[in-house]
């Protein structure tokens, strides 16, 4: 899979929208999974799901197997997720309250969690639920027992701050979130997989070099 | 005979006490008690303790009861939300107090307070600044985290339906902090949308049994729901 999709395109290189991250991420997940999207970015994942696979989505608090929005005149006020979305109710879905949810989620069940973060780090750390120590009013939700608690951990960001500080980084400045559970980051310019080595590139965006996207990393990418 | 409806709020949340740890169901704005909340208001308690997983925004339930100034300390997983302006308020300018707990933790802190387990190690928070000055133990191949029963002195919760006997069932996604925080507190004040005759509700579909349930108010909501 490598030989064919490293190999940058010749031209202007073009950075992945947040839907094409999203389509990108989907285009991974196999049939059969269940998946927490994570608030913000993630949640467009559910969009871009290929229509010959079936995949269950998990909300924290207390779905699973919800589907998408409702029509504006179809909205149940006693369905959203855990972004506070309306949502709707899929064929087979099943309700749970919060421990159960969060057993699920601690106990190994789901196949995959996609999360946003500000920073992942070359061992896979996690930061995602505050900017710095003294954070004037955090909030951390269930990002912390998502990070640990999925079989899988991928994230979804953009590959730079605003500033063009790089987000992939050897070290996490922020606070974390949980210990070395990345094991793939889907970015604007790459994706990568976090390995025991690092970061690992598995595919650069039409027209970025290999080197071009080290610029922009903080931490070294194994080609 | 036994009969848990009251006929008023001012009634249910009879007794709750200044410095009361108050459990608040909810999760943003479905299955949250607000007329319970107004009641609390009303009924004047302060110094209390809230356990919520948000903070309320805008200037309706438990924002209000915040921006009343009754309540010392919060207990919540996700206090800043969109329009959370009370809140934020009130943190930043050191009139509240906060402990920021992990979701999944808070869940079962609660479950735990309702199932006599005094504390468990989870793996949720280990090595985060979350944690810091908790016990801390290798337990299989993580590092996990003494955490302690969270037990409630008042719980205020929303279901759909209930019977007299204080069986409730729910509705989608308003069950979440509800059925976990019934049996975690002293006393469970319930208010619900629907009531039926005892005998009505299917015991397979019964959520939270009567025996975690104390009182309840029959407040349908104004909108029509399907």
């Amino acid at each position: 899979m490598r030989d064919d999709i490293l190999s940058a395109e010749a031209g202007p290189c073009r950075p992945r929208s947040r839907e094409e991250m999203a389509r990108r991420a989907a285009a991974d997940i196999a049939d059969g999974w269940y998946v927490n999207l994570g608030i913000g970015i993630p949640t467009l994942i559910a969009n871009h799901v290929p229509a010959d696979r079936e995949v269950i989505f998990q909300s924290e608090n207390g779905l699973l197997g919800f589907g998408p929005a409702p029509d504006e005149g179809m909205i149940d006020p006693y369905l959203i997720n855990a972004g506070k979305q309306h949502v709707t109710l899929l064929k087979g879905a099943a309700l749970l309250h919060q421990a159960d949810s969060f057993a699920m989620i601690r106990g190994r069940h789901l196949d995959l969690c996609v999360l946003g973060a500000f920073q992942v780090a070359a061992n896979g750390d996690i930061a995602n639920w505050a900017t710095s120590s003294n954070d004037a009013a955090p909030a951390v939700g269930g990002a912390m027992d998502l990070a640990l608690g999925a079989r899988r951990v991928w994230v979804m960001m953009e590959h730079t701050t605003r500033e063009g500080e790089p987000r992939l980084v050897e070290s996490c400045a922020y606070p974390l979130t949980a210990l070395g559970v990345v094991s793939r980051i889907y970015t604007n310019l790459a994706v990568l997989d976090v390995t025991p080595q690092g970061f690992r590139l598995v595919e650069l965006v039409a027209g970025l070099t290999a080197a071009e996207l080290q610029a922009v990393t903080a931490a070294p990418i194994l080609v | 005979m036994i009969d848990k409806f009251v006929p008023s709020v001012a009634e249910a949340l009879a007794g709750v006490k200044d410095g009361a740890t108050i459990l608040v169901g909810g999760f943003g704005a479905v299955g949250q008690p607000d007329l319970l909340i107004e009641g609390l208001i009303a009924q004047g308690a302060s110094a209390l303790t809230v356990v919520a997983n948000n903070a309320g925004y805008g200037q309706v339930g438990l924002a209000r009861l915040l921006a009343a100034g009754r309540v010392r300390r919060l207990v919540c997983s996700y206090p800043r939300i969109p329009g959370s302006v009370i809140f934020e308020e009130l943190y930043k300018s050191g009139r509240l107090e906060l402990e920021l707990v992990p979701q999944g933790t808070l869940a079962e802190r609660l479950r735990a307070a309702g199932a006599g387990i005094p504390a468990f190690f989870t793996p949720t928070g280990a090595g985060t600044r979350l944690v810091d000055g908790k016990e801390t133990r290798r337990l299989g191949a993580r590092d996990c985290v003494l955490e302690h029963a969270l037990h409630g002195d008042v719980a205020l919760i929303q279901a759909w339906t209930a019977d007299r006997w204080g069986n409730l069932t729910y509705r989608g996604s308003g069950r979440n902090f509800n059925p976990v925080m019934a049996p975690a507190a002293a006393l469970t004040i319930a208010q619900v949308e629907h009531t039926a005759q005892l005998g009505e509700l299917d015991p397979e579909v019964i959520v939270t049994p009567g025996i975690y349930v104390d009182r309840i108010v029959h407040h349908p909501a104004e909108a029509a729901h399907a």
